[in-house]
Parts: C-alpha cells; sequence; structure tokens
C-alpha cells in the first residue's frame, strides 16, 4: 500500500533553527531517502518552493484569472513530500518517524494513503 | 509457435530449470539471474531456431554458462572460492530433470524471513518467470525499487541457506504461507484499480496460473484444490463485475447470465471431488461459499443458510473478525436484518476493525433493509469516506445515494476473509 508522507513546515520554526540543527536536518532527510530505497519501499519524493512563489489558478465564466500566493493563508503549509510502498500502516508510521521534522517541535509529519496512482513512469504509456 | 504459447512454455518452464540449478549448486541468488538470462536468450532465439525437443534442457544448459560467466565476472573472493569447487561447465545432459523442483521453489520464495511483499515480487519472478520490470509495471512501482526489493530478498534467502529439504512440520507451514502469497496475488489483481489497466500483467489469471501448477504437483491438498475452486469461481464472474462505464456491480445486481458458467462447472465438480475426500480447511470453506452463490439462478434464490453455516465454520477456524461481518450479512439475509445486527455488534468493537470501512457498510445495509434510511446513508457515507478502494467508494456513495429508494443488496463478502 502506498503512503503520501507530508512535510508540514512552519517557515518561523525552520529560521530558528541554528545551523548545526538545519544540516542534521538535511543529513537525515539523507539517511531516511538511502534507507527506504536499500529496503525497497521508495517510490519518490519532492520539496515544494516557498508558498510565496504559489499562485492559485481559478476559472469563472470561461475567464482564467490567476492570483499569487497560496489557497490557504496558514503559519504552516506543506513543504516536501515522500511516497512510500509499505506492507502496513504501521510500517508507514515507523518511517514517517524516521524523518528528522518529527523531532522538531512545531513541524508536523503526516501520512495519508493513497488510493490511486499513474504516470511517475509507474505505467506504461498506452502505445498510440 | 504463437508468442503467447512461446511465453506461456517458458514461464512453465522457469521454475524447473531454477530447481535443477539450485539443487546442484545452492546459490539461489545467481541461480535466478541466471534463468532469467537463459529465458531472455530462449524468448529471443526460439522464434527464429524452433523450440527445441527439450526446452528445460536447453534452457538449463544455457542458464549453467550463464552462471559459469556470473561467477567469473564475480570478484567476492568467497564466491570465487565456491567457483572452485564446482565447475557448472562440467559436460551438459540435454535431457529433462528427472524431478520438478518447481514446488521447493516455492516454497523457498516465501521463506519466513521475507516480509509478503517481497515474497511476493520473489514468488512471481523465480516461479512465475515474471520480469522484474512486469512486476514493477503491476505493483505500480518504479523498476528500479522492486529490482532492490527483489535481489534484497534473494540475498536473505542465500543468508538462510538456500536449504529445500525441509522438515515436515516447516513445509506444512510454508506451504500455508505459499496459499496465501498466491490468494494475495489474486486479490491485487481482481481488485486493481489504479492506472490504465491495458499494459498491465494480469495477475489473477497469473495467480490461477500457479495454483493450478500447485494443485498438478499435490492433488491430494484440499487446501491447494480449495484456493483453486475459489479462484476460478471468483474470476468467473468478472466479466459480469463490471459496468460499461467500469463501474463495480455488487454480486446480487449481476447479469448471471453473463458468469462463465463452464468455469463454473468444472470448478465445483473440482470442489465435489475435494470435499468429499478430506479434512476441510478455510480456502475450501469460502470455496464453498463461492459454488453457493454461483448454483443460484437468481440472487433471490441464494441459500443464504447454507452461507451463513459455512461462514460459522469459517469462523472456527480463522481468528478474522471480518468472516464475521461477512457472516453478519449472511444472517441477516437468512433471518432477518435484526439478527444480523446482533451479530454485527458482537463484533463492532473489534480492535482490528478500528478503521476498516467494512463495519459501516454492513451496517448501513442492515439498517437500510430495516427501514431505517437515514441511518443507513450515514453509514454507507462513512464507509465510502473510509475504504481505499476508488471503485468501492463509487459504489458506497452511490448506495447512499439510493438507500430508502431502491432494493437493498447486501454488500459482497469480502474477499480479504
Amino acid at each position: 500500500m502506498k503512503y503520501l508522507i507530508i512535510m508540514q513546515i512552519d517557515p518561523a520554526v525552520l529560521e530558528s533553527l541554528t545551523e548545526a540543527q538545519g544540516r542534521e536536518i538535511e543529513a537525515g532527510h539523507g539517511r531516511f531517502m538511502e534507507e527506504i530505497t536499500r529496503t525497497g519501499e521508495m517510490i519518490g519524493t519532492q520539496a515544494l518552493a516557498d508558498p510565496s512563489r504559489s499562485a492559485v489558478v481559478s476559472v469563472r465564466n470561461g475567464a482564467t484569472t490567476v492570483t499569487d500566493g497560496p489557497f490557504v493563508e496558514a503559519k504552516e503549509y506543506m513543504g516536501g513530500f515522500y511516497v512510500v510502498d509499505v506492507e502496513t500502516p504501521e510500517r508507514a508510521y515507523e518511517l514517517a518517524a524516521m524523518i528528522p521534522d518529527a523531532a522538531i517541535e512545531g513541524l508536523a509529519i503526516e501520512v495519508r494513503p493513497v488510493v490511486f496512482t499513474s504516470g511517475f513512469g509507474l505505467t506504461e504509456p498506452e502505445a498510440s | 509457435m504463437s508468442d503467447r504459447a512461446l511465453e506461456d512454455l517458458l514461464r512453465r518452464c522457469a521454475p524447473q530449470v531454477l530447481g535443477v540449478l539450485v539443487a546442484r549448486y545452492r546459490q539461489f541468488d545467481l541461480c535466478e539471474d541466471a534463468v532469467q538470462e537463459a529465458l531472455l536468450a530462449a524468448a529471443t532465439g526460439w522464434p527464429e531456431s524452433g523450440v527445441p525437443e527439450e526446452p528445460v534442457g536447453w534452457l538449463v544448459t544455457v542458464a549453467r554458462r550463464r552462471l559459469t560467466d556470473l561467477w567469473r565476472s564475480d570478484s567476492a573472493r568467497r564466491r570465487r572460492e565456491e567457483a572452485a569447487a564446482i565447475d557448472p561447465g562440467e559436460a551438459v545432459d540435454l535431457e529433462a530433470p528427472a524431478v520438478d523442483d518447481s514446488l521447493e521453489m516455492l516454497l523457498l520464495c516465501v521463506h519466513p524471513d521475507l516480509t509478503e511483499a517481497s515474497r511476493i515480487a520473489l514468488t512471481l519472478r523465480a516461479v512465475g518467470g515474471l520480469t522484474t520490470a512486469e512486476i514493477a509495471r503491476a505493483f505500480l512501482v518504479p523498476e528500479a525499487t522492486m529490482a532492490q526489493r527483489i535481489s534484497r530478498a534473494k540475498a536473505t534467502i542465500e543468508a538462510g541457506g538456500a536449504v529445500f529439504t525441509l522438515p515436515d512440520d516447516v513445509r506444512t507451514e510454508r506451504l500455508a504461507a505459499a496459499l496465501h502469497v498466491l490468494y494475495l496475488i489474486f486479490n491485487e489483481g481482481y481488485t486493481a484499480s489504479a492506472g490504465p489497466g491495458l499494459t498491465r500483467v494480469d495477475l489473477s489469471a497469473e495467480a490461477i496460473r500457479l495454483t493450478r501448477m500447485l494443485h498438478r504437483l499435490l492433488p491430494d491438498d484440499g487446501e491447494v484444490a480449495g484456493l483453486l475452486v475459489l479462484m476460478l469461481l471468483t474470476d468467473a464472474r468478472r466479466r459480469a463485475r463490471t459496468d460499461a462505464d467500469g463501474r463495480m456491480i455488487a454480486l446480487a445486481e449481476q447479469d448471471r447470465s453473463r458468469w462463465d458458467h463452464a468455469a463454473i462447472g468444472d470448478a465445483t465438480a473440482l470442489l465435489e471431488r475435494t470435499l468429499v475426500r478430506r479434512r476441510v480447511g478455510p480456502y475450501q470453506l469460502q470455496a464453498a461459499i463461492a459454488a453457493v452463490h454461483a448454483e443460484a439462478p437468481t440472487d433471490a434464490d441464494t441459500d443464504w443458510r447454507q452461507i451463513e453455516i459455512l461462514y460459522r465454520l469459517l469462523e472456527e477456524c480463522t481468528d478474522n473478525p471480518v468472516v464475521t461481518l461477512n457472516r453478519a450479512v449472511a444472517v441477516g439475509m437468512a433471518y432477518g436484518p435484526e439478527r444480523g445486527l446482533e451479530v454485527l455488534d458482537r463484533v463492532a468493537g473489534d480492535e482490528r476493525l478500528a478503521r476498516h470501512h467494512r463495519p459501516d457498510a454492513v451496517r448501513a445495509h442492515l439498517l437500510d433493509r430495516l427501514g431505517e434510511h437515514e441511518q443507513a446513508r450515514e453509514h454507507y457515507r462513512r464507509a465510502a469516506r473510509a475504504t481505499l478502494n476508488l471503485a468501492e467508494k463509487r459504489y458506497l456513495e452511490d448506495r447512499a445515494r439510493r438507500a430508502g429508494s431502491a432494493a437493498t443488496p447486501p454488500p459482497d463478502d469480502d474477499l480479504g476473509a
């Protein structure tokens, strides 16, 4: 079963970390990626830019509007994610606990099951 | 020979060839790689050269040569030393092996040190003869991820020593594990809802093929036969299971003329032959339940009392609360929804069902039949939110909309029982 492991980030918390802490988090993610690659559980991961780089696109009566900024103004936002393929929900939680962010007050790791997957090179495109 | 026939032949040979190599050289990991390469050589060469008289013998020969190459290129000292002790280039016999070790290979692939996902992947590759790329696509994971899973699994087996003369009690356990793996492969194919289906390997068909092989090797094992019958009966309903838009149709509402009645006849005949003679186990009971459904010309003819009895027997031999949920449905159909709710209440608090959508789906159905349509709607919606299967989610949402206004067919038996 596939799970999306979401890194919920608070920029203020991240900015308050010391340089050494920052480096340790980076190294921790490196170790985490190595581990889940070794176990054959890694599907992929992506880190996202700051929400100030987000734009909300909406179409009303056929007209498209693009508004700068995130959809929801919040203190926390999605900073990135891992997709893993694991045997049980418990294993997904175990992996989530290995991510360094999980140990930092003010940051959160959220785990949610995936119910549909296509693309990412996981399926062959239909012959055209 | 058609591509399809060639592929079938090669995949039938795969575990036999591997059996010969592992019996002689032990190194499961390298032997398995060598077999895959021999299969590839055959797949490209045979269409031109023709199929050799002894395909297994041919494949063994080529795999052994390949093994020599692998040994030579392997820099690990340990392996060099072992390679020196046995020379796979020794005189080649092009005869078919005297014993078929396919069963031993299957029992090796379900080694207790492996996770379930690894057992499934390794079984499909080493016994099913599928390539890593095919298995990766079937499970929608990157090929590199699947390759890593398989190579770890092989290393684990090798670390434990690829022994395949197992003591009887271990053998019994391994066979049960193998049946479970085949059951999971079948279910994965049966319930798959993700991705474009066209280019995916048909895992249900593959599970049936491997279970048939197992039944051929162990014709007297009632549980092997039971699992095969369960798969065949479930698969016989495949065409009636979805509508033109791919939406799920519950068993009770299926057009039974679209069932594969020839397959149902063969499967029930096999079930009758095995039930008469042998101690009954969980797969035979599930097969018997599927057979009761298959025998009913219309849903209204279903013998729910019989199904209820079979679920009670199944409860006695497994400790799985999902079985009790299925029984609650059967009790509701046979003796009325109040009685069904009583059974449901007994198991609803079970921790193992805490995040499961099915208690709500069963409750919704029973309440709907009691005339409590508002409550039924609420439970259908809750079930729809909780399920991880998109087809089922749509189905349950539809049920919520129709609560009180239409017939209330029982939810399908959960194959995860």
